[in-house]
């Protein structure tokens, strides 16, 4: 691929590969925060809070 | 669904849901497409290869001056008519923004290089790039820094209209000034100078960038949804617990 690529080979797969790296960054952030957020969610569900009220007997 | 029942976000969690898993999908398949198209595109008879980077770096910026675009709609929303979801559109939009403009100034700057022989210059639509990039990370700064979400969501939505007056500086500095970057030679009056072997590539890799940008700004929106989900809920858990202990 490098020979087809031609003298400019490196600055394409550069370009290439720091595409790739952002996209999966932008990917993992999303993904990652996701899980991150669903956990303390689930982790302050659990405490008995509620969005709508707090119930004193979960406190 | 009528389109206020989106204003409400528990309905707007269940369509996103719902839509996810196919945008991804989607978005996974015209990549898969677009990219064994820009591999097998031929090289240009002036720039060889290095046309390839051409494919990510188009699309790139368009997303880039889109997200912005998509901001100050949302802006809009935030300040006239306090959508709900306008803020959180606007806040979810701003890295994914700032990361497609990172994009075009790295992809622009490596194919700057071998083609004018300059990884950069300070000429007009260079520079006005970099200008969106750090309004960009302004305005995430804005977001992230402020005490009082609903103050910084205000402050952030000014500066994304005021930001936008240098979307067209972008767009149009190719033909107010004289610039090393070349006019556009896509949307432009005429029609397209591109020859349909590579125009083609390109247009499936814009609509393949387009479709990864929209998925992950409703992944992202569900996050910032359930992120203030959670402030509400530890304020409401730290109030209670002082009002336990008084």
């Amino acid at each position: 691929m490098m020979g087809s690529l031609g003298p400019h080979a490196d600055f394409i797969i550069a370009s290439y590969a720091v595409t790739a790296f952002v996209v999966a960054a932008m990917v993992a952030w999303v993904v990652l925060d996701h899980s991150a957020l669903k956990r303390v969610l689930g982790d302050l569900e659990q405490q008995g809070v509620t969005r709508r009220s707090w119930r004193k007997d979960g406190a | 669904m009528a389109l206020i029942d989106l204003a409400n976000p528990t309905r707007f969690l269940r369509l996103v849901d719902r839509v996810l898993p196919w945008l991804a999908a989607a978005t996974v398949i015209v990549f898969a497409v677009g990219l064994v198209q820009a591999m097998n595109a031929p090289d240009d008879y002036q720039q060889g290869a290095t046309v390839k980077i051409m494919f990510l770096h188009v699309p790139a910026a368009w997303l880039g001056m889109m997200g912005w675009t998509l901001m100050s709609a949302a802006a809009l929303g935030t300040l006239v008519w306090r959508h709900p979801l306008a803020d959180v559109a606007g806040k979810a939009a701003a890295p994914l923004g700032a990361a497609f403009t990172f994009i075009c100034l790295v992809t622009g700057s490596l194919w700057g290089r071998p083609t004018w022989g300059t990884y950069w210059v300070w000429d007009a639509r260079l520079t006005s790039m970099l200008v969106l990039l750090l309004l960009y990370l302004g305005v995430i700064a804005l977001y992230w820094t402020a005490e009082d979400p609903n103050r910084g969501a205000r402050a952030a939505a000014v500066m994304t209209l005021v930001g936008a007056l240098n979307l067209p500086i972008i767009k149009f500095s190719v033909d107010w000034w004289n610039t090393l970057h070349q006019p556009a030679s896509i949307l432009r009056m005429g029609g397209s100078a591109i020859d349909s072997s590579i125009l083609i590539p390109l247009l499936v890799m814009a609509l393949a960038f387009t479709l990864l940008f929209f998925t992950l700004h409703l992944a992202a929106m569900r996050n910032e949804i359930l992120r203030r989900r959670v402030r509400t809920m530890q304020l409401m858990q730290a109030q209670a617990l002082q009002e336990a202990s008084a």
